[in-house]
């Protein structure tokens, strides 16, 4: 799904030049990705995972209407895409005890409109205010549906959520949905359908005082706008898209519960968004790759994969506030300059030393917390199969001296990093890039 | 005769017990050019913000062609036809140049909040956007970021966001305020031409300016006007003088 990322150029502030026909063969990229994706990875785990990551995006996305488009932070999202999830649900167990004739590919539509109209019931409230009390309102909705959802066993199902079967629902050419890889298909199809819609809504006159509105929503009055119905108008989209990923979440793991609509998941969408990158378009679908590979893949690995993940975003907003795509971003004038390449033995020689600094860290986490909060386990220990004790002071030297002596390489390289970074701009505005 | 673009009848302005704007009345007639000169502090910022809605008024009654937009919202009162700039430049900072002067094209052409147009396609929107940046000098600087042009620029973008929806009335706040000598002089010709055949209200320091540009001056000192008269009046007023001594040039 990277073709998606490197073409950046319809994502910035500045109007794409490249007019349509260059739109149409990115998505026609996506979409080749997406078929391709599957048989790449075709694992059991692997679908799995692409699925998750299709939800992910879609939710995501939805997210950046509002916190990268429109300025507005929200805390809650997963309210719109926790009751997509349980309106998807009731509506598949609804279909099936009716025996109405709807196939599992229609469902998504419900969770959809599920986050659109209470999107507009709680964006009636919300979005009269911007910034700071926006940003608060939605904390104080999040935490109500959060504790509704305790409180309404019958829709919310109670500790144990609703469960249904996907694969009751009416067949479409033959397909019943119970294999994971149809599945995966049916997520991807809704996946490129709303990534199309939510990139043309920004590209509207909505989505672009959207934009005027995040930027300064007092000259947006003085042309005319009133802020107030430009995030009401958003608010209610975000929430429909929102619905949808949660209605593929629920086709996809069968069963919703009330995490769906927890603070927890509020706060992961927000980090992905922020990762990614919020302030490009491609952003949002960056982070929702790593931050649900991380979720499957680091959970397997180590018991404190949260602490990681929540490193990586602190470390995110320090040294990369742009996020990842933010990154890309700025390498993309020298990527059309052709001199992309000259930063190659610069990055390496940086990198060396971070990777090493980043494993000293690691293995000191590791140790700490088996020593802390594992102790039962004995002192007996594998970092990358390599066997320790860590009672020992000699593994702790060597955490010590690589993160210590990583560091300060790190630091050694930067004047060299730096210049390299330097000749290569230059370079590139020789050749008519702006910079 | 038609009603004048802007009546103020005893329009009062107080922040808490601190009064500002002490009982203004005014009309400005369409088609007029109308400077609003005072010194530091008397209230002319205040007043543009009575008028463009930024502000209530505490009493007394704005109206626009006839029709009374007393407490209106500035978007209200942007829709009916008049437009302001900012003394201190007020654009969307991190947009294009394009994207600033299209943001305020949209709805005097009917888009509104419309998520069904594509953007690209709107044909007059783009030729409007382009005639505007071409009056204002800037179509070669299109998609450069705002916030990073020079100082002038930004401030002919500013006035080229007012322009943008082809208001009747437009109010421009101090437009060359910290510009030189020579930046001034062009900022000059571009309001003449960009504001030919509507009603003008500006404030301004420059008083070179002022005379040059301005049918009539009104003179506000501590929120009140003193004097509303054609320049050689008001060069020759002797109110005018004392409250102003020494900044009107000999």
């Amino acid at each position: 799904m990277s073709e998606v990322a490197k073409s950046a150029d319809w994502t910035g502030p500045v109007p794409a030049a490249g007019g349509a026909l260059r739109g149409y063969a990115v998505w026609i990229a996506a979409a080749l990705a997406f078929l391709v994706v599957p048989y790449v990875f075709s694992s059991g785990a692997g679908l799995t995972m692409l699925s998750l990551m299709g939800i992910m995006i879609v939710f995501t996305l939805s997210y950046n209407m509002l916190l990268g488009q429109t300025g507005m932070l929200s805390f809650g999202h997963a309210v719109y895409y926790g009751l997509g999830a349980f309106f998807a649900v009731h509506a598949m167990n609804a279909v099936t005890r009716a025996g109405l004739p709807v196939p599992v590919i229609a469902i998504p539509l419900v969770g959809g409109l599920a986050g659109l109209v209470f999107g507009i019931i709680f964006g009636s409230v919300s979005t009269r205010r911007g910034g700071t009390a926006f940003a608060m309102i939605s904390l104080g909705l999040a935490e109500l549906v959060a504790s509704s959802a305790n409180i309404l066993r019958g829709f919310f199902g109670g500790e144990e959520g609703i469960t249904t079967n996907r694969t009751k629902l009416l067949p479409v050419l033959g397909l019943n949905f119970g294999p994971q890889l149809q599945v995966y298909f049916l997520i991807a199809a809704w996946c490129l359908l709303c990534m199309i819609a939510m990139y043309a809504i920004t590209r509207t006159p909505l989505g672009r005082m959207c934009n005027a509105v995040r930027e300064n929503p007092e000259r947006a009055q003085f042309v005319g706008y009133n802020p107030q119905t430009v995030r009401f108008i958003a608010f209610p989209l975000s929430g429909f898209f929102a619905g949808i990923a949660g209605a593929l979440a629920a086709i996809n793991f069968e069963i919703v519960n009330s995490s769906y609509v927890g603070l927890g998941q509020s706060g992961v969408v927000l980090l992905a968004a922020y990762i990614g990158g919020v302030g490009y378009f491609v952003g949002p679908v960056i982070g929702a790759i790593i931050v649900t590979y991380l979720q499957v893949m680091l959970s397997d690995v180590t018991a404190i994969w949260q602490l990681y993940f929540g490193l990586l975003f602190i470390v995110i907003v320090m040294f990369a506030p742009n996020g990842i795509a933010g990154l890309l971003a700025m390498h993309q004038p020298l990527w059309r300059a052709g001199v992309l390449h000259r930063l190659v033995p610069a990055y390496l020689v940086g990198l060396a030393p971070l990777a090493v600094m980043t494993l000293g860290a690691i293995l000191a986490i590791e140790m700490a917390h088996r020593f802390a909060a594992r102790a039962s386990d004995g002192p007996d220990m594998a970092f990358l199969r390599i066997p320790l004790d860590v009672t020992r002071p000699l593994p702790w030297l060597v955490a010590a001296a690589m993160t210590i002596g990583g560091l300060l390489l790190f630091r050694r390289t930067w004047p060299y990093v730096a210049s390299a970074w330097n000749e290569a701009t230059i370079a590139a505005r020789g050749r008519g890039e702006h910079l | 005769m038609s009603a004048p673009a802007i009546a103020l009848a005893a329009v009062e302005k107080r922040f808490g017990r601190t009064e500002i704007i002490r009982g203004v009345s005014l009309e400005i007639p369409a088609g007029e050019r109308h400077a609003v000169i005072g010194p530091n502090g008397a209230g002319k910022s205040t007043l543009f913000n009575l008028i463009s809605g930024r502000f209530a008024p505490s009493a007394g009654e704005i109206r626009l062609k006839g029709e009374n937009v007393t407490g209106l919202k500035p978007f209200e009162i942007n829709r009916r036809g008049l437009s302001r700039s900012f003394q201190v430049t007020n654009i969307f900072p991190r947009l294009s140049v394009w994207e600033n002067v299209r943001c305020a094209v949209l709805w005097s052409l009917g888009y509104r909040y419309s998520f069904w147009h594509g953007i690209d396609a709107l044909a007059e929107v783009r030729a409007r956007t382009e005639s505007i940046l071409e009056q204002i000098n800037l179509l070669g600087r299109r998609q450069v970021q705002a916030g990073v042009l020079a100082y002038a620029e930004q401030r002919a973008l500013e006035i080229g966001i007012t322009i943008a929806s082809g208001a009747e009335i437009i109010l421009l706040d101090e437009p060359t305020a910290g510009m030189s000598h020579s930046e001034a002089d062009q900022a000059v010709a571009l309001i003449r031409a960009v504001t030919r055949g509507k009603t003008l209200v500006i404030v301004e320091h420059d008083m070179a300016v002022v005379f040059g540009l301005a049918d009539r001056i009104s003179v506000l000192v501590y929120g009140e006007i003193i004097a509303t008269d054609v320049p050689e009046k008001i060069k020759a007023s002797k109110a005018v003088q004392e409250a102003y001594l020494g900044t009107v040039p000999a």
